[in-house]
């Protein structure tokens, strides 16, 4: 033992000898090397960095198929980037704003600001007051709107003049002091009266390029390589940044170089304005693909109301159904049936509440016992009502309990744990499993597997159809779920909608080998018929 | 006139949100997230009526002294001392600054959320590992063409998931077997499989959508499908 211990002790001195020795030898090396580096280039032999060459063909134009307030500015790049000198790191989108924007968003803002607390705290109408007079007398952005001289574009008769916006803030401010102690219960609102007079603030209000009412500000940044840029806010008028349509704007591009000092100016390019369209011109193939779809599905439920016969396959999973309440009656335990943790306005929740009634009719018929545990509750205010009309449609109204379909939570794994005891303690005889199903999709189909259910499960979430598939008896498949209330209702119209969704498929698969083919044998034709499709959004 | 308010409700909704994904410009391009806005306050409202619903099957559940009653006890201690816990920590409003929260770190609230909630949840989800367990064994055994095919398709898909098989097979062939034939199903029979499913979902739900605006189908507001 003494000897081993002794072994250790010296191991351990090697070791610190050693580490010792590695870290000696590495502070040499960069010590060394530091000298080598100071002595073969010395800060002041460091070569300055040309200016870059500009960026060329600089453009700006209204950004397509958008709600406006956007603007995309595109250019050829520097001949220095990644070519040349290739010190080009950086494009610095540069727009030219006028102080008068600044100055309206500056008041409205700080106005929102006295506001808020006045709205709020009772007590803090003093500290309000306070502000509303540095606003009223003291703030320098009140004198910058002299300049402004234009129009409102709608009334031809109203002049927009410096004097209109500088009243016009005075008084809102004024208004403001006056009526300060009853802020607190009308909330006028006074400063939405500077959004309205943001939108006035027509085309000519910049008249670029006088520097003694605006300048030129970065909107934004783009990494050497890349050849455009997109100038864009949101439609509220108070969001960041906010890019009113109609108003001229100018642009430029700073071509910049590691050194902040050394950057290059590219020529002025405007006016050019923003402005929304009323139809996305991308989205062609969308409405022809509607449009065909919905004239098909016209035709087939004409068809079918005529008495043609339509088929369609038989679905083993709804056939499943009868069956199972069946033997759920008969072994006198109840059935489950959820409907997953997606939303009311979810199409496969929809589907579910389909086939629910289905269920709930069937359930009243046979007095069997059915339980509904809902994650959202507003798929159970929904559920309710549907098992209800169920029940009245199967003339047992008063078989209809409250607590068959009932709030469990919204907390995914803490409803897979309620569901799944739920299933450990009553036993059912079948579960079903129908709508939008996520992580929870196995842990669920396998726990009714080991409770001894017949399970019947359908989603169209892609990744879960396997596991539904493996735990459960029967499983519709995507599509399935969404044409399970035509195959239940038997209805000409929903049938005819079921084929035509049939010949939608044919065609889609048609276009598929037709583009196939093309774009291997006829690559010209190919890229024509692949562009037919192409959607950009 | 029960049946007829709720469809066209439906109908005008879906035809303006269906109009406004062509439209860009104001006011269609907003609608969506006006709606969205709508949608988030009613919501909100809604979550209240979950949880009365539950209180009242629990306390319905207690009072009758059904076969599981002791449970529904549970979710109502558990509620309300949630519920308790959060109003004794409190929130300042926005306008106080700091804003004390009962959701900040360091909370009574917080320490129900992680060392009760955040574990609990943790081991449910930890349970998945054990039934893709189980389910893999009842998947993979080869009782027809189809399930063998199965079965050989998962063996090189988990094969070529790991190192392992690759290195194992090494001495015989440089060249990576099983990754490449585990890339080889993912890429090409997998994705072929999930676009179809996926084209027949698209259409699927284009179709349910076109029936529930056209007022085709309306069971999903009760009583039967036509």
């Amino acid at each position: 033992m003494r000897s081993y211990l002794e072994k250790m002790k010296a191991s351990r001195v090697l070791l610190l000898v050693l580490v010792c020795s590695l870290l000696l030898v590495s502070f040499s090396t960069s010590l060394l090397a530091q000298t080598d580096s100071d002595t073969d280039t010395p800060a002041d032999s460091i070569p300055a960095i040309a200016a870059p060459a500009q960026v060329t063909d600089l453009k700006a134009f209204d950004t397509d198929n958008d709600h406006g307030h956007s603007i995309t500015i595109e250019w050829t790049l520097s001949a220095d980037d990644g070519a040349g000198a290739k010190s080009v790191i950086s494009y610095e989108i540069m727009r030219w704003e006028p102080f008068v924007r600044d100055s309206v968003m500056a008041a409205r803002d700080s106005l929102g600001w006295v506001q808020a607390r006045i709205n709020k705290f009772e007590k803090e109408i003093p500290l309000a007051e306070e502000s509303l007079d540095e606003v009223l007398t003291g703030q320098p952005f009140l004198d910058s709107l002299s300049f402004l001289v234009a129009y409102d574009e709608k009334d031809t008769s109203f002049v927009l003049t410096s004097e209109y916006v500088d009243k016009t803030l005075r008084d809102t401010i004024a208004a403001m002091k006056r009526d300060l102690p009853v802020l607190k219960v009308r909330a006028p609102l006074l400063p939405a009266r500077f959004d309205s007079l943001l939108i006035l603030l027509p085309k000519e209000y910049g008249k670029y390029p006088d520097a003694t009412i605006g300048r030129f500000d970065s909107v934004g940044t783009a990494v050497s390589g890349v050849t455009s840029h997109e100038n864009s806010s949101a439609v509220d008028s108070r969001s960041p940044g906010f890019i009113p349509d109609f108003i001229d704007y100018y642009y430029r591009i700073d071509v910049q170089t590691s050194d902040p000092n050394i950057r290059t100016t590219s020529e002025i390019v405007g006016p050019v304005q923003s402005s929304g369209q009323w139809f996305n011109s991308g989205l062609v193939p969308v409405l022809i693909a509607i449009l065909v779809f919905t004239i098909l599905t016209m035709i087939f439920v004409q068809l079918a109301k005529k008495g043609m016969d339509l088929y369609v396959r038989p679905l083993a999973g709804i056939e499943a159904v009868d069956e199972a309440i069946g033997r759920a009656t008969e072994m006198g335990r109840p059935i489950l049936y959820v409907l997953g943790l997606g939303s009311a306005a979810d199409i496969a929740t929809i589907a579910s509440f389909t086939i629910l009634g289905r269920v709930a009719k069937k359930v009243a018929e046979y007095q069997t016992e059915l339980n509904v545990p809902c994650y959202d509750p507003i798929v159970m205010a929904v559920a309710q009502e549907v098992v209800k009309s169920a029940f009245i449609d199967a003339g047992r109204p008063e078989a209809y309990k409250d607590d068959i379909v009932h709030f469990i939570t919204n907390s995914q794994f803490a409803y897979v744990g309620a569901v799944n005891g739920i299933i450990m303690r009553d036993l059912p005889a079948t579960n079903v499993y129908m709508g939008k199903f996520f992580a929870e999709s196995l842990i669920l189909a396998e726990t009714g597997a080991v409770a001894g259910s017949i399970q019947i499960a359908g989603t169209d979430e892609i990744p879960q159809i396997p596991f539904f598939f493996v735990a459960c008896d029967y499983t519709l498949i995507g599509e399935e779920l969404f044409a399970a209330s035509a195959y239940l209702g038997r209805e000409p119209e929903l049938l005819g909608s079921l084929k035509a969704q049939d010949y939608a498929k044919a065609v889609l698969l048609a276009s598929a080998i037709i583009g196939i083919l093309l774009i291997n044998i006829f690559p010209e034709y190919g890229e024509t018929f692949k562009s037919w499709f192409e959607v950009i959004d | 006139m029960r049946r007829q308010i709720p469809i066209l409700i439906t109908t005008i909704a879906g035809l303006v949100f269906a109009i406004s994904y062509f439209i860009p410009h104001d006011p269609f391009g907003e609608s969506e997230s006006i709606f969205g806005d709508w949608i988030t306050i009613v919501q909100a409202f809604a979550v209240w009526l979950g949880a009365l619903n539950l209180l009242k099957i629990s306390f319905e559940k207690i009072s009758n002294k059904t076969a599981d009653w002791p449970y529904a006890a549970i979710i109502v201690v558990s509620l309300m001392g949630t519920l308790a816990i959060g109003f004794y920590d409190g929130y300042s409003g926005m306008a106080q600054d700091p804003q004390v929260s009962f959701r900040d770190p360091g909370t009574n609230f917080d320490w129900l959320y992680r060392f009760i909630y955040t574990p609990l949840s943790a081991t449910m989800f930890s349970m998945l590992a054990f039934f893709v367990a189980s389910a893999s064994y009842r998947a993979f055994r080869a009782r027809n063409v189809q399930a063998t095919l199965l079965l050989i398709a998962g063996f090189f898909v988990m094969g070529g998931r790991v190192p392992l098989f690759d290195m194992m097979i090494s001495p015989i062939t440089d060249f990576p077997v099983f990754s490449w034939f585990a890339d080889w199903i993912m890429t090409y029979p997998n994705t072929a499989g999930q676009r179809a499913i996926m084209i027949g979902i698209a259409l699927g739900i284009m179709s349910s959508s076109l029936r529930i605006i056209l007022g085709i189908e309306r069971s999903h507001i009760g009583g039967g499908s036509g």
